[in-house]
């Protein structure tokens, strides 16, 4: 019975981890270009309702509905990357109060909300979701059957990103050159690396990104949509990349402790355990949130952090 | 290379191109606005006409106006008091919150106190919660470096949280557990009649207390920031925190005391939002109405500046007055928050480009003195 609870949380958190791995990674990679995109919650809604609306009105097979709808999601989440792109990187705004203007413009009653109503899709189950793989016929394993061999193909497809991202980062001469516009954008444009292109690829990346971690969400979590419904993921995994230290590995372990402390009260609810009250359970990953990010401050954790030097600070070469 | 596009700062900003460049973004928002609108099957003009009378004309519609104002008053001096100093609270909407508990309390404690001073109670227990609440990121900014962004705005989840604890799984003070029903609709007390706040009335048209308790406020911290030395001093933290550490200003002192009295007025509106408006401790109504957050945007676009965030928190009151008056098929919610941030990307960028010269990028390489302008500064 105990051990049970333990898999169902496991479980649980990979599921709910899953969208703050993808939009982690891809906050990940705009900071490290050294652009700090705070519109990640944003793009997360208008990937989800975009992949949603693609998911309801395309006709075909799951599958190919399925990447459509994927893929849906990745250019709504680019579209919104591009706009905090030009108005950070171009002309110079500052990046967290652009960051925060697209996720007013999209969030929670923006266009994502707009869409949403003028789409008609609001309150009806999805008619096409991700479901569990039997992967190699290994899922009646015990314990690492139902949490490693039963997941969904975007679980699977998260972690195969994850060791893209970290090998891109410290196995590719572009992942170094993204290191080096992240860390001194002068010397790396006096070594001719394109700075501009560099960070506009990156943030785009990151948006893509981010619009996949949307998509999970009505896709695979719960396929329906409701305004607002990431809930703040998005701002977690912005937070996921500074307590990572700006390192992919740690990042996803962050983001599946992240997912225990999200899938700890829904499971131990439909377990009727109720020790602490269901609104204590969800602010948990807030509170745990500041408390990881306050830790992370701390003048131990200091000396491991990894901020790329020029985070935030638009480039110029006649200023700089 | 940087792109195509060269970016030149100007020396000076030509007064006309400061009055213009706001007005030309405005209008400019309201064009692609009208594209959306158009895009998905709206009339613009019409819709333009409908938000005009719904939030300024038609019966009421101006007293309403208000009461969506009046909050977004304090939430953007929340912002753009914090923001001015780059110490960015963007956890209003928490403070908020905790505000209204707050004045809540006080107001259902003291009931019985003259109208007068249990108002003043009210408006100083707001701001007190406010002001603690903002005390956690702003002590872990000041003392460990912590990201302030993210911890106040993680927060505001923790408040909303504890607030629908408060009234909807508790038997705490504030929830009412007498009239029949209470369980099955859970609600907080109502205030008495003493815990109201006076409105004034002028034929059919109404000012909350608040608005004019935000005005001055708005008065009193831009004499706060252009004539003390204390708003010098988070002038030169704003501009560059190593001058002040070597200008011998106790930088970690200001940025605690600059996210209290930025929660502190975040805490009003909660106050206010208790006593002229709801008169009971409301989290559903308080969550959906997101005025911390909007706050921000009525900061951004009055460039932070308190007067301005007066008028602005009018135009933006209007505009989500329109969105709730119009609400339905035709007019959805989520178009009230598209329209903010078209009008929030167009005047971020504006405001930018005003104070540069645009022109594209030559291959040619000018000598360096070429083009600049003689440094008479340095002549004497």
């Amino acid at each position: 019975m105990n051990s049970n609870i333990v898999i169902a949380v496991v479980v649980s958190a990979i599921a709910f981890g899953t969208p703050l791995v993808l939009a982690g990674l891809g906050e990940l990679l705009a900071e490290r270009s050294g652009v700090l995109n705070l519109g990640v919650e944003g793009m997360m809604l208008m990937g989800a309702v975009t992949a949603f609306f693609v998911s309801q009105k395309t006709h075909g097979s799951t599958a190919l509905v399925l990447l459509l709808a994927v893929l849906a999601s990745m250019g709504a989440g680019v579209a919104m990357a591009l706009i905090h792109a030009f108005l950070s990187i171009t002309i110079r705004v500052n990046q967290i109060v652009s960051g925060l203007a697209v996720t007013i413009f999209a969030g929670i009653i923006g266009l994502s909300s707009y869409l949403g109503q003028v789409w008609n899709i609001g309150g009806v189950a999805g008619r096409h979701q991700f479901n569990g793989i039997d992967l190699f016929g290994l899922q009646n394993l015990p314990i690492v059957g139902p949490i490693i061999f039963n997941e969904d193909a975007f679980v699977y497809a998260s972690w195969v990103l994850v060791l893209a991202v970290l090998y891109y980062l410290y196995r590719t001469r572009p992942g170094l050159y993204l290191r080096a516009v992240g860390e001194n954008p002068a010397a790396a444009d006096a070594m001719g690396i394109n700075v501009t292109a560099y960070r506009y690829t990156h943030t785009l990346i990151g948006g893509a990104f981010a619009g996949l971690g949307g998509a999970y969400f009505t896709l695979a979590l719960a396929p329906i949509w409701t305004d607002g419904l990431t809930a703040g993921f998005g701002w977690i995994a912005i937070a996921l990349v500074i307590f990572a230290f700006w390192r992919p590995d740690l990042l996803v372990l962050g983001a599946y402790l992240f997912g225990v402390f999200s899938a700890l009260g829904p499971t131990l609810e439909t377990r009727g355990i109720t020790v602490l009250p269901s609104e204590f359970y969800s602010a948990l990953p807030f509170l745990m949130t500041v408390i990881a990010l306050a830790a992370a401050s701390t003048s131990w954790a200091n000396r491991r952090v990894g901020t790329p030097a020029s985070l935030g600070i638009p480039y110029t070469r006649e200023e700089g | 290379m940087t792109g195509p596009l060269r970016l030149e700062r100007r020396l000076d900003t030509p007064k006309w191109l400061k009055l213009a460049v706001p007005l030309v973004s405005i209008v400019l928002a309201a064009i692609i606005v009208g594209i959306l609108l158009a895009a998905t099957g709206h009339n613009p003009f019409s819709t333009y006409h409908q938000m005009y009378s719904a939030s300024v004309t038609a019966d009421g519609a101006l007293t309403s106006t208000f009461v969506y104002a009046t909050p977004m008053l304090f939430t953007g001096l929340c912002a753009a008091f914090a923001f001015r100093m780059r110490t960015f609270n963007i956890g209003g909407e928490g403070q908020l919150y905790m505000g209204a508990v707050g004045a809540s309390a006080i107001g259902l404690v003291f009931g019985d106190w003259p109208r007068p001073l249990l108002i003043v109670a009210m408006v100083v227990g707001g701001a007190l919660a406010g002001m603690l609440w903002a005390c956690i990121p702003g002590l872990l900014r000041a003392y460990l470096r912590t990201n302030e962004i993210l911890t106040s705005l993680m927060l505001n989840y923790v408040a909303g949280f504890f607030m629908y604890y408060l009234i909807y799984d508790s038997t705490s003070y504030w929830r009412d557990l007498t009239t029949p029903g209470a369980s099955v609709f859970p609600t907080g007390k109502t205030l008495g009649a003493n815990a109201t706040w006076p409105g004034i009335t002028i034929g059919s048209f109404t000012l909350p207390m608040g608005f004019v308790l935000g005005v001055g406020l708005a008065v009193g911290l831009l004499l706060l920031i252009r004539g003390t030395r204390y708003g010098f001093e988070m002038r030169v933290m704003g501009d560059s925190p190593q001058a002040a550490n070597y200008a011998g200003i106790r930088t970690k002192r200001k940025i605690v005391s600059v996210m209290a009295i930025s929660g502190g007025i975040a805490g009003i509106a909660g106050s206010s939002q208790i006593g002229d408006f709801g008169h009971v401790l409301d989290p559903r109504g308080l969550e959906q109405a997101q005025y911390g957050y909007t706050g921000i945007v009525v900061a951004a676009l009055a460039l932070y500046n308190p007067l301005a965030v007066v008028l602005v928190s009018l135009l933006i009151g209007g505009l989500t007055n329109a969105g709730f008056a119009l609400e339905g098929p035709s007019f959805p919610t989520g178009l009230v928050g598209t329209m903010e941030g078209i009008i929030l990307f167009t005047v971020l960028g504006g405001e930018i480009l005003a104070r540069y010269r645009i022109g594209l990028r030559h291959r040619a390489i000018a000598p360096a003195s070429v083009g600049r302008a003689p440094a008479t500064e340095m002549s004497s």
